[in-house]
C-alpha cells in the first residue's frame, strides 16, 4: 500500500469515527439535560459497554462454547480476570458505603437454579446471552434481532411470575462480604481459571491482548456503573420493563402480579425509561454495538440463511432467555458478572447451572438447524 | 441481505419506543434528578435490578 492510499484510508476512518463519537456525546448531553446527570452518565457507560463488547469481540457465550467444544480457555480465563478486577473494587465500595450502594444479591432456590440452567442452554442456541443478544442485535445479527423482542416478552412474564416461582423454595440471601469474602471470591475465581487452563488444549490457555484490554475496560466501566447508579450492572429488568410499559399503555392491569404491583416497580412504570438504570445501559449497549460494527465494515456483512425450524427455535429460545433470566435473578450480567463480583452466592450457583445448560444448548444447536451437524 | 437494514430497523424501533414513552410517562425534571454519583451522595440506592425480589 502506498503512502497516499494509507493516508486516504486513515482519513476515511477519521470522519465516521468523529461523527459517531459526536453523536454519542450529543445523545448523552441531551439525556443529561432532560433527565439529569446520572441518566446521561449511565447512557454513556452503556455506550462504553457496547463499544467494548462489540469493538473487541468480547463476550460470554462464545468463550463458554469454545471452552466446551475446543478446549480453548482464553475467553473464560479473561472473564475471571474481569470479575476479579470488579470484585477487588466492589467489595470495599459496598462495605464502606452501605445503603448508598447495593450488591446484586439474591437467594439461591429451585427456580433460580433451573432458570440459570435453561438460560445457559438457550444462550448457546441463539449464541447470545443477556448482553450478547443486545450487542449482536445492535450490530445487525438477524438471529439476535429476532430473539430480542421475545427476550423482552419473556422477561416481562418471568418477572410477572417471579414471586410464585421463588416461593417454591429458596434459601435466605447469602453474600460474601468484607476482606475475607473478597479473598474467598478471588480464590474461587482463580480456581475456575486454573481448572479451565488445566482442561484446555496446549496453546489455548494464554489470554490474547484484546481480551486483556476488554477485561480491563469492562471492569472499569462496571466499577463506574456501581459508583454512579448505586447498584451493579444489570440487563434483563429493563427489557421486561419495556414490555410492561407497553402492556399498561394498551390497558393491561398488572395489579395481579406481586412483582409489577410492588411500589418500586409501579414507580418505574410511571416514570420514563430515561430514569431507569438498566434501560439506559441497555439502550447504550445497542447503540454502542451498532457504532462499533459500523466502524468495522459499514454493516456490509451478509446475513446467513437458516431453515424455518431454526427461526422457530430462535423465537422460543428468545422467550425462554427472558423468562428464565428473571427466575434466575439475572442473566450472565445481573447474576454471573454482578452477582459474583459483589459477593452473592447466587452468582456462583448461576454459573454452575448455566455452564451445565450451555453444554446441552451446544448439542441442540445443530439439531435445530442453526449450524451444520458436527 | 446485509446487516445494515437490521440495524436501521432496530434503531428506528428503539427511537419510536422512546418517543412514545416520553409522551406517556411522567414529565422529566432534571432539577429533581439524583446526584451524578450514588457513591457519596448520602441517598439510599433506589434503582431496580434483576437480582431484586420485591418486598412482600
Amino acid at each position: 500500500m502506498t503512502d497516499s492510499s494509507q493516508t486516504m484510508t486513515a482519513s476515511s476512518r477519521i470522519l465516521p469515527r468523529t461523527a459517531g463519537l459526536g453523536l454519542c456525546a450529543l445523545a448523552v448531553l441531551t439525556v443529561a439535560a432532560m433527565a439529569g446527570p446520572r441518566s446521561g452518565a449511565l447512557l454513556m457507560i452503556g455506550l462504553g459497554f457496547g463499544l467494548v463488547l462489540e469493538g473487541l469481540r468480547f463476550g460470554f457465550t462464545g468463550p463458554w462454547r469454545r471452552m466446551i467444544l475446543q478446549r480453548d480457555a482464553s475467553g473464560l480465563v479473561a472473564q475471571m480476570v474481569c470479575l476479579a478486577l470488579v470484585a477487588t473494587a466492589a467489595f470495599p465500595m459496598l462495605a464502606s458505603h452501605p445503603g448508598e450502594l447495593v450488591g446484586a444479591h439474591a437467594p439461591v432456590g429451585f427456580a433460580m437454579v433451573g432458570g440459570a440452567f435453561v438460560f445457559g442452554a438457550c444462550m448457546q442456541i441463539v449464541l447470545g446471552c443477556g448482553s450478547g443478544t443486545l450487542v449482536n442485535a445492535g450490530s445487525g445479527n438477524l438471529v439476535s434481532a429476532v430473539a430480542l423482542p421475545f427476550f423482552c416478552l419473556g422477561s416481562f412474564f418471568g418477572a410477572y411470575h417471579l414471586v410464585w416461582w421463588t416461593e417454591l423454595g429458596a434459601l435466605p440471601v447469602a453474600a460474601l462480604t468484607g476482606t475475607e469474602g473478597l479473598a474467598l471470591t478471588l480464590v474461587l475465581l482463580a480456581s475456575v481459571a486454573g481448572l479451565a487452563m488445566a482442561l484446555a488444549d496446549q496453546g489455548k490457555r494464554a489470554i490474547p491482548a484484546r481480551y486483556w484490554l476488554a477485561a480491563v475496560l469492562l471492569a472499569g466501566l462496571a466499577i463506574l456503573h456501581l459508583a454512579v447508579a448505586g447498584q451493579p450492572w444489570g440487563v434483563v429488568y429493563g427489557l421486561g420493563l419495556w414490555v410492561a410499559k407497553g402492556a399498561t399503555a394498551l390497558g393491561a392491569d398488572l395489579s395481579g402480579s406481586a412483582f409489577w404491583s410492588a411500589p418500586g416497580n409501579v414507580e418505574r412504570l410511571r416514570e420514563s425509561v430515561l430514569t431507569d438504570v438498566t434501560s439506559l445501559t441497555d439502550l447504550g449497549l445497542i447503540a454502542g454495538a451498532a457504532l462499533a460494527a459500523f466502524w468495522r465494515d459499514g454493516l456490509t456483512g451478509r446475513i446467513a440463511d437458516h431453515p424455518a425450524r431454526a427461526w422457530v427455535a430462535v423465537v422460543i429460545a428468545g422467550f425462554l432467555l427472558g423468562y428464565s433470566s428473571r427466575l434466575a435473578f439475572g442473566c450472565n450480567i445481573g447474576a454471573f458478572f454482578s452477582g459474583i463480583s459483589t459477593g452473592s452466592l447466587h452468582g456462583w450457583a448461576w454459573f454452575a447451572a448455566a455452564f451445565t445448560g450451555s453444554w446441552y444448548g451446544i448439542q441442540l444447536r445443530p439439531l435445530l438447524g442453526l449450524e451444520a451437524r458436527r | 441481505m446485509t446487516r445494515r437494514p437490521v440495524v436501521l430497523t432496530l434503531l428506528v424501533a428503539v427511537a419510536g419506543f422512546l418517543a412514545i414513552d416520553l409522551v406517556r410517562s411522567a414529565p422529566l425534571d432534571p432539577y429533581l434528578a439524583p446526584a451524578l454519583f450514588a457513591l457519596g451522595s448520602g441517598q439510599a440506592a433506589g434503582g431496580a435490578h434483576c437480582a431484586a425480589l420485591p418486598a412482600r
